[in-house]
This record gives structure tokens, C-alpha cells and sequence, in this order.
């Protein structure tokens, strides 16, 4: 039972880190209908941001978990940044063109990042500080679950409800669904539509961040292709829950953390990666939208 | 018309005596290996060390009296043309020869010198079955082989440890996977401890938590790694994590700084096999600066070891007496040598006994050999 519990959480974890990269991927392919390949590179870079600003609070003698916050707010707004800059110059001059032209700059921006941060930074990997302290109170149940774990759950929960809210019930969310539903005509009512793209860059790019900042300090180390690898993933999560979903990035991003922890754990780690692809394409047979997606009419 | 043949066979004989007897004043020393193409920075290095240690010993007085000649022949790490070089070498008349340096090479020249009764030694050719399967009894090598590593982490988990159930892990990749395998192997013929699992994990993963909490699930020991340092940095802080406490066990592809610097506390005590440190070795320090001053460079990869065969060979033949084979390869086999991998000879079956790896241990953050 202890194992099975392990798995669970284990696969809980994953799942929520997923998770919160797969709305970044999710949420700016429901207003413009493109995929984000970047996104990871995001995540990257607010790991790597993280790692230089908890350097320098540690020298000016900050601790625990202070440099965690600041850490993590800087990361945020540098993402962010990125973020916008990313849609201002390579997406937007492209609005009106065909949809792989967009694709196609996606994909270079993913590669120009990386090979950015390799240059700028280093190819070799970077020890991470352990930013998420060791609660006393969990030593009990150390070997089943962690501080971290609790922390990247508890962040995760947190921040969909926060999303969940922000696109339900303000001003902003309303104009960014009408823009979901159709541009134009939220252009014609009066909504700010580049506006409103803009934010939802910055928005998933900060989601990014803070999964950049959880994850790099969960496994202690940080590189410049591992945007590439969690975006893998994170993009398979937004497929399987259905793109353009909010709720669907998180479902998928759970289903996927399952899938590969019990696949590790009761068949073997050998096969992690064909299950959760088996998955994907299992899914994508039966319900071509994803598990939460809703099937598109594509206007002809 | 007549006359003259006979007077041109006749000058051809004598001529041919006289190269002949000339040829009988050297020791002839074949080096055979790739020098062009691709693969040459693995094969020039040893052939330089072969010049430098011919240059050094002619200018003692050469061996058994008499000066040692080079034959010198490229076969790009090709099979098919190694087999070529070998005949030529043969033909030519070397009485030793260092090399091939690819294992493909080295396994399709063998059988022709292993015909004309020659001892070739390896710097560089690492695949197992080359000394293991008992073909080849006139092989032998400076370098250890492939299995070697896991062969030492398996002994030392099993006979220094003492531990019982063993996990075996890879990364899935040759390298890592490779000595997973090997380090099975030796496990089940050991019969001292079982594996209790033995799986591939997936390089790049977020964490490896599933994997440690089967670890623990099949109660093993000690846990074997085949792979690099970023799978190793998170295997072990997701152990520590988990606050699982088994022996770690891994490969020369682990023990790198990063692994130290990225584990950080993590890593502390984790076991890793790597190459023994030569840098103690006085003569190691001296070939080295034999060759710097003589081409301004450092040497390449295999240089040590092609300088060690080198020096084996040449020696086993003073030792000998002379250069019939089984004297020369009794030679090998019985009088230790002193060469830049240490002092050696070799075992029965042609590896050189005493080289290769050592056990390190991570203590405080360096990696401390463990004698």
C-alpha cells in the first residue's frame, strides 16, 4: 500500500509540474491557435534566472525561504519579458500569414533560446540550491512524500485556482475568452485583442517561470536543453487533455504523471516513455480533441 | 642467353642473402594502426610513442644487442585493410608488433599473426572477447577491457561491501547500458548476491522517484549505475530524498566533477570505478615530457599505453633472449616491466595484470581513490 501511495504521489508531482507548463502551451493555443514550441524555452530561462538571483541573495545574506520568493518573482517577471518580447517579434508580425509560418518561427525561436543560453551561459550542468526547505513536520513520512512534493502540490493548486478565477470572473479573462471565441468580433466590441494576447503570453510565461523555479530546485539541477525535454511532455499533457483547454492541461498533465509513475513502477522504468505515448495515441484514436477538448468546426 | 639468367638468378640470390642476413642485425618492431583518415588522432599517438621509444633504447644500444627497426603500416581501423597490413607486416619480417588499435581491426588481423606465430599487443583494442575467448593466444593489451569496469564494481559491491541484493540500472545509452549488462553477468556467475531488478531509466527525466521507491520495494543493497553524471546527480538526491540508503555503485561516466558539484551532500559517499591515477608513476611523467619536447604538444589518446607495448614488447624480447615466440610471449607473461601504466605483465590469457581501473568514493566533495 506504502508503494502504491508512493506511486500515486509520485506520479501526483509530475503530474503538476506538467501540468503547469501544459497551460502555458494550452492558453496560447486557445486564443491564436498556435503552438507555443518557445514555451519551454521560458521554463528554461526562469530556472536559469532563479539560479542567478538566489546566487546573489545568498551572498547578500538572505536564507530559507526568502530567496525562494525573490527567486521566484524575478524569474516571473524576467519569463514574462521574454514572453512578450517572443509574441511581439515573432508571432505578431506574422498574425495574418498561414498558420505554418507562425509554426515554423515557433520552432526557431525554440532552437535560437536554447542555443542563446548555451552561449551566453554554459553547456554543462548547473547545481541548482535547494530553495524549498525541509519541513520538520514531514520527516514522518519522508520516504513516501516530501517537503518539495507538498510545495510544487500546494503552488500548482494554488496558482489553477488563481488562473481559474482570473479567466471566470474579471474584466480581463471575459475579454480573453471572447477573443478565444472569435477575434474579430472582439475586435468590433472593443476589446484590445493584441492587447489581450500580449497577457496571455506574459501570463503562461510566468506559469513557466514558476515551474522553471519548482522544478530546478526540486531536482537540484539546471541545463540549457532541459526546456526542450519538459516541453515534450508538457505539450503531450496539453494534447491529451484536449489544447485550448484550461482544465484538459491540468487533467492531461495528472494523467500523464500517472501514467509514467505507475508504468515505472509496476512494469518497468524501461517502458515509462511508451506508455505514456501509447496513451497519447490511445486518446487521440478515441477522442481526437484531447479528454476535455471541444471538437473545433474548422471554418472553411 | 642462358648464361645470363643464370648470372641475373644467381645476383637476385645473393642480394636476397644479403638483405636477408642484414635484416637478422635489427629487432623488427610492426606498428599498425590507423594514421589517416578519421580515426588517425586514435592510432598517431601510439605510433609516436613507439618512435620514441625505439630512438631511446637504439641510443642505449638497442635490444639483445642489436638495433630495433620501425615497420610502420596504416590501416585506418579498417578490417578489411588491416588484414592487408597484417600480411605485410608478416612478410616484412616484424618480430613483435604494437597494435591495431580498433578492436574490429585487431580481431581480423589477429589469425594472421597468430599463423605466423607473432605477439601483437594492443593499446587501445578494449572489446572483451579478444583476450576472453581464447582464440588468440599470441594477443595481448595494455589497456583494460570493456568488462574491466564492471568486473571491478561487481567485486567490490560483492567482496569489499558484502552486500547481497543488488540493483542494476542503466541509461539506456551503449556505454551505460554495456557495463549494466556486464555488471549483471558478474553478479549471477558470482553466486554470492542476486540482482533484484535491473531496468533502463530514462535520461532527461523530471525525477526518478518511482524508480527509488522500487528500490526499496525489492530491499537491494547496494544499486549499480551504468550511465553519466546528470541520471547519477538525480538518482542519488532523489535517494536522499526518499531517505533510502543503499550503496551506489557507478561508472568512470559518473566520476566527474559535475557529479560532485550537482549532488552536492548527495553525492557523498557514492562509489564510482575510473581509471587508476598514472600521475604517481615516474615514468609516466617522463614519456610525457619526452614527447612534449620532442612535438610541443601533449600527447593524444592511448600514447601511455602504446608507449607501455612498446616498452613490453621490446623488453620481453631482451628478457627472452631472443625473439622466438614462445620465449617471448613466456617473457610477457612471467617478468614484470616497468612502464608509464605501471609496473605489468600480463595474464594467461593476454590482459595486462594491474591496469586499469580503481575504486574511488566521494568524501568531502573529491573523489579519493580507495586502495
Amino acid at each position: 500500500m506504502d508503494y502504491f501511495l508512493e506511486l500515486f504521489l509520485g506520479g501526483l508531482t509530475r503530474g503538476s509540474i506538467y501540468a503547469l507548463i501544459a497551460l502555458g502551451y494550452t492558453m496560447v493555443y486557445g486564443i491564436i491557435q498556435l503552438i507555443n514550441f518557445a514555451h519551454g524555452e521560458i521554463y528554461m530561462i526562469g530556472a536559469f534566472v532563479a539560479l542567478i538571483v538566489a546566487g546573489i541573495c545568498t551572498i547578500y545574506g538572505f536564507a530559507g525561504i526568502s530567496v525562494l520568493v525573490l527567486a521566484a518573482i524575478a524569474a516571473i517577471i524576467y519569463a514574462s519579458a521574454y514572453g512578450y518580447t517572443l509574441e511581439k517579434i515573432a508571432y505578431r508580425p506574422l498574425r495574418g500569414a498561414p498558420r505554418l509560418s507562425q509554426l515554423i518561427s515557433a520552432i526557431g525561436m525554440s532552437i535560437f533560446l536554447q542555443n542563446y543560453v548555451l552561449l551566453a551561459q554554459t553547456p554543462d550542468f548547473l547545481p541548482f540550491p535547494s530553495l524549498i526547505p525541509e519541513f520538520a513536520f514531514m520527516e514522518p513520512v519522508a520516504h513516501i512524500v516530501g517537503s518539495s512534493e507538498l510545495v510544487i502540490l500546494m503552488t500548482t493548486v494554488i496558482t489553477m485556482i488563481l488562473l481559474t478565477l482570473l479567466i471566470k470572473k474579471t474584466k480581463i479573462g471575459k475579454a480573453m475568452r471572447a477573443t478565444q471565441q472569435d477575434m474579430s468580433m472582439a475586435r468590433l466590441v472593443g476589446i484590445n485583442v493584441d492587447r489581450i494576447i500580449s497577457l496571455t503570453f506574459v501570463i503562461g510565461s510566468a506559469l513557466a517561470a514558476i515551474g522553471g523555479v519548482l522544478v530546478a530546485s526540486y531536482i537540484g539541477q539546471v541545463n540549457f536543453y532541459i526546456g526542450f525535454l519538459a516541453g515534450v511532455k508538457a505539450f503531450t499533457a496539453a494534447v491529451l487533455g484536449g489544447i485550448g483547454s484550461v482544465p484538459g492541461a491540468v487533467l492531461g498533465g495528472l494523467v500523464l504523471g500517472w501514467t509514467e509513475s505507475f508504468a515505472a513502477g509496476y512494469v518497468s522504468s524501461d517502458y515509462e516513455d511508451v506508455f505514456a505515448f501509447g496513451l497519447l495515441v490511445l486518446i487521440l484514436i478515441l477522442r481526437p480533441a484531447g479528454l476535455l477538448g471541444k471538437a473545433r468546426k474548422q471554418k472553411v | 642467353m642462358k648464361r645470363i639468367h643464370a648470372l641475373l638468378t644467381a645476383v637476385t640470390l645473393v642480394l636476397g642473402v644479403a638483405t636477408g642476413g642484414f635484416a637478422a642485425d635489427t629487432i623488427k618492431l610492426g606498428v599498425a594502426g590507423p594514421h589517416s583518415g578519421d580515426l588517425a588522432p586514435y592510432g598517431i599517438p601510439a605510433m609516436k610513442a613507439a618512435q620514441l621509444v625505439v630512438k631511446k633504447i637504439n641510443a642505449t644500444g638497442g635490444v639483445l644487442g642489436k638495433q630495433v627497426e620501425l615497420l610502420i603500416q596504416d590501416d585506418q581501423c579498417k578490417p578489411e585493410i588491416a588484414t592487408n597490413t597484417a600480411t605485410k607486416l608478416v612478410t616484412e619480417g616484424a618480430d613483435v608488433v604494437l597494435g591495431h588499435i580498433c578492436s574490429g581491426a585487431t580481431k581480423a588481423a589477429l589469425g594472421i599473426y597468430k599463423d605466423a606465430k607473432v605477439p601483437v599487443m594492443s593499446p587501445s583494442a578494449t572489446n572483451p572477447p579478444l583476450t576472453q575467448s581464447g582464440d588468440y593466444p599470441n594477443f595481448f593489451r595494455t589497456i583494460a577491457s570493456d568488462d574491466m569496469q564492471a568486473k571491478m564494481a561487481v567485486d567490490f559491491a560483492i567482496n569489499t561491501l558484502g552486500v547481497k541484493k543488488i540493483a542494476v540500472l542503466h541509461d539506456k545509452g551503449d556505454y551505460g547500458k554495456g557495463f549494466a549488462e556486464f555488471a549483471k553477468k558478474f553478479i549471477e556467475e558470482s553466486g554470492k548476491a542476486e540482482v533484484v531488478l535491473f531496468e533502463g531509466i530514462t535520461p532527461g527525466a523530471i525525477n526518478y522517484d518511482s524508480i527509488v521507491g522500487k528500490i526499496r520495494r525489492d530491499k537491494a543493497e547496494a544499486l549499480v549505475f551504468g550511465g553519466y553524471h546528470p541520471e547519477a546527480s538525480k538518482l542519488v538526491s532523489s535517494m536522499k530524498r526518499k531517505r533510502l540508503k543503499v550503496a551506489f555503485i557507478s561508472d568512470d561516466g559518473v566520476k566527474d566533477d559535475s557529479f560532485v558539484k550537482v549532488a552536492g551532500v548527495a553525492a557523498e559517499g557514492a562509489y564510482m570505478t575510473g581509471p587508476r591515477d598514472l600521475s604517481s608513476i615516474p615514468l609516466n611523467a617522463t614519456a610525457t615530457s619526452e614527447f612534449k619536447t620532442e612535438y610541443g604538444t601533449d600527447p593524444g589518446a592511448f600514447f601511455q599505453e602504446g608507449y607501455s607495448a612498446a616498452l613490453a614488447l621490446l623488453n620481453a624480447i631482451e628478457q627472452a633472449g631472443s625473439t622466438d615466440y614462445d620465449a617471448v610471449v613466456k617473457a610477457l607473461q612471467t617478468k614484470y616491466v616497468e612502464t608509464p601504466v605501471g609496473t605489468i605483465k600480463f595474464d594467461d590469457r593476454g590482459d595486462a595484470e594491474g591496469v586499469g581501473f580503481s575504486v574511488y568514493q566521494v568524501e568531502n566533495g573529491n573523489f579519493k581513490e580507495l586502495k
